[in-house]
């Protein structure tokens, strides 16, 4: 896909997870709208995957350590033909397998996460495996900001240098809030760069919610070889949604009908954008 | 008689009355003073407020050490995460060490409905259970949390509490009776058949017990609010009194309030008992009240069952 058509795309999946949320009446909304460039260009550029074969052997392996933001999730791997785009109207109803969180009985996601401080890893594990079977599939692990303060995610940082892990792409998803407010507030991360590069990662800073700049990152890893590599994706909680940026309550917040028809708005004129530009047709 | 106020509202109330003048009382927060409802406490509080980020290992092994200097900390995070995540700093910081801290763990049992495995609290009454020295409260209802919270102040030593996300109906009518850490509340009297309940699905049983007498069947119904220690001798009397027990739980059937009574009731006056709860698999998806109808935990079940244990 052209770097327009993924901008245009990650617009798409913005709509879908906001109509998918308030059809539901549930949903992590802000951090999903956060991270849904990252998962754009993993998904419709960066990844080597088969949606026709989800478990083929020699796919690139994606983990969502923030599990709560699965909703972009669910939209891409629908909107990939991983299973019916009609699932997507079961999201957290009784009896779903689209369940608020990554469910590896869903075709394309590989574990279950949700409790925060895992997905890490799992990561090292995988990527461990794929060196020793000499495999070229690399491990993307998508963490949030508040969850750096999980020990777990350092007990990991550490393996991952140790073993020399440069299939191994670590993302955090910097938007700079949790729940209870900014992570600054709650548990201060800085120098937040600098320690994962202490730890022995190559670390690269760049706007998370800028496409390109996120394809380059990852089309450039590992810069270093027997080094993992670390994305700080900087990024606006509730991007795209003019009215939920940065606002901490978005983060389960649900849009009333009213929201979702200004935010499906704004979004629809992104993809004009582009549309009109004759880039995207 | 609906009930708008959550327990966990209930707590952060009578802990913001009880430390104005004690100036012990801390709570702590992993990120999650909302969803304990303790943001009342930490604006009113300030410096009897820790947050320490999303670290629930972290939470216990700090609120150990306050403790150990004379604080009495009140540990709030979800059940699910401070049940297991922190289990060995609870097992050595808490129990094994002696120190005082009240783990309440807050979003219990399938309160996070279609969040999933991760997020259900359903074997942390076994695990806990398993602890020396740890004692387990879940309360009822609002009234029963208040009074929980102020004896939880009064009380020296590590206890785990557990409670629901949404407000429970009553099971009481007022917060004027006496609750007794390891005490089982006969709510109901009964000679036919004993329920034995704990935390919200008390409703249930009195709810049972209603529809039970209805059909002409006398049933008992204990609260058994401490899982640990348990009180035994109100499980003893029940099973001689009237030969046959149901247990009824937000848990996983496995370890739980059904297995402790099991365990007693084998050993000391053994009688027919039937156990009600989450069954060994992931709870399926859905809200509280829907995992509870499709796994038979109503108040409709415990009466067919109940009647089948009669012969009736
Ligand atoms: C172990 C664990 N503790 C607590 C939670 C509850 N929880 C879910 S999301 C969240 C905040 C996450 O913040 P962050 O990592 O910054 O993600 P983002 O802001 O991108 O949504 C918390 C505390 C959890 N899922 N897992």
């Amino acid at each position: 896909m052209s770097s327009t058509e993924l901008k245009s795309k990650a617009a798409q999946i913005r709509m879908d997870l906001l109509r998918m949320i308030h059809g539901a009446k549930t949903g992590h909304t802000g951090g999903s709208l956060s991270n849904t460039d990252i998962l754009t260009a993993l998904y419709y550029k960066i990844m080597t995957i088969d949606p026709a074969r989800p478990k083929w052997q020699e796919r690139d392996r994606f983990i969502a350590s923030k599990g709560h933001s699965v909703e972009s999730l669910w939209c891409i791997l629908a909107d990939l033909g991983f299973f019916p785009r009609e699932e997507l109207a079961t999201f957290s109803q009784f009896g779903t397998r689209l369940i608020g969180h990554p469910n590896n009985k869903v075709p394309g996601i590989e574990m279950n996460t949700g409790a925060l401080g895992h997905g890490l890893a799992i990561s090292v594990g995988m990527a461990l495996a794929a060196k020793k079977d000499a495999r070229a599939s690399r491990v993307f692990c998508l963490m949030g900001d508040g969850e750096q303060a999980e020990g777990s995610v350092w007990e990991a940082a550490m393996a991952g240098a140790h073993y020399k892990l440069d299939n191994l792409v670590g993302i955090i998803d910097r938007n700079r809030l949790q729940i209870s407010g900014t992570t600054e507030e709650v548990m201060g991360l800085e120098p937040l760069e600098e320690k994962w590069a202490a730890f022995g990662w190559h670390v690269v800073s760049i706007d998370g919610n800028d496409i390109d700049a996120l394809v380059e990152a990852f089309e450039a890893a590992p810069a270093l070889a027997g080094k993992p590599t670390l994305v700080m994706a900087n990024t606006v909680k509730g991007k795209g949604v003019s009215f939920a940026e940065n606002v901490p309550h978005w983060h389960h917040h649900v849009p009333n009908d009213e929201e979702l028809a200004k935010a499906l708005a704004e979004l629809e004129a992104v993809i004009g954008s582009y549309t009109q530009e004759g880039q995207v047709q | 008689m609906a009930n708008k106020i959550p327990n966990r509202q209930v707590i952060c109330e009578t802990l913001v009355t009880l430390a104005q003048e004690d100036k012990d009382i801390m709570v702590l927060a992993s990120d999650s003073r909302g969803s304990a409802a303790m943001a009342p406490f930490a604006n009113a509080y300030p410096e009897q407020f820790v947050e320490v980020g999303i670290a629930e290992q972290n939470i216990v092994g700090i609120s150990a050490g306050l403790a150990h200097s004379g604080k009495k900390p009140f540990v709030t995070s979800p059940a699910c995460f401070l049940s297991m995540r922190s289990i060995e700093q609870i097992k050595v910081d808490v129990a094994y060490s002696g120190t005082n801290v009240k783990l309440v763990g807050i979003s219990g049992g399938v309160s996070y409905g279609a969040l999933g495995m991760s997020h259900h609290s359903v074997q942390d009454i076994a695990v806990a259970r398993a602890i020396p020295g740890l004692a387990i409260i879940l309360p009822a209802d609002r009234h029963e949390t208040k009074r929980m919270t102020e004896a939880l102040v009064q009380h020296e030593g590590g206890v785990y509490v557990r409670i629901g996300r949404n407000p429970v109906e009553d099971s009481y009518e007022s917060d004027d009776y006496e609750f007794v850490i390891g005490k089982a509340v006969t709510m109901r009297e009964g000679t036919d058949i004993t329920i034995i309940a704990t935390g919200e699905t008390v409703r249930t049983a009195l709810d049972a017990q209603a529809e039970l007498a209805e059909a002409g069947v006398s049933a008992r119904v204990l609260n058994m609010h401490t899982i640990k220690p348990l009180d035994e001798e109100a499980i003893v009397r029940a099973a001689q009194e009237t030969g046959g027990i149901i247990t009824v739980e937000e848990h996983s059937i496995h370890g739980g309030l059904g297995a402790a009574v099991a365990e007693v009731v084998v050993q000391q006056h053994p009688v027919p008992m039937r156990i009600l709860g989450i069954p060994d698999e992931p709870a399926i998806a859905g809200k509280t009240s829907e995992v509870f109808e499709h796994y038979g935990i109503s108040s409709s079940n415990i009466k067919k069952i109940a009647l089948g244990m009669l012969g009736r």
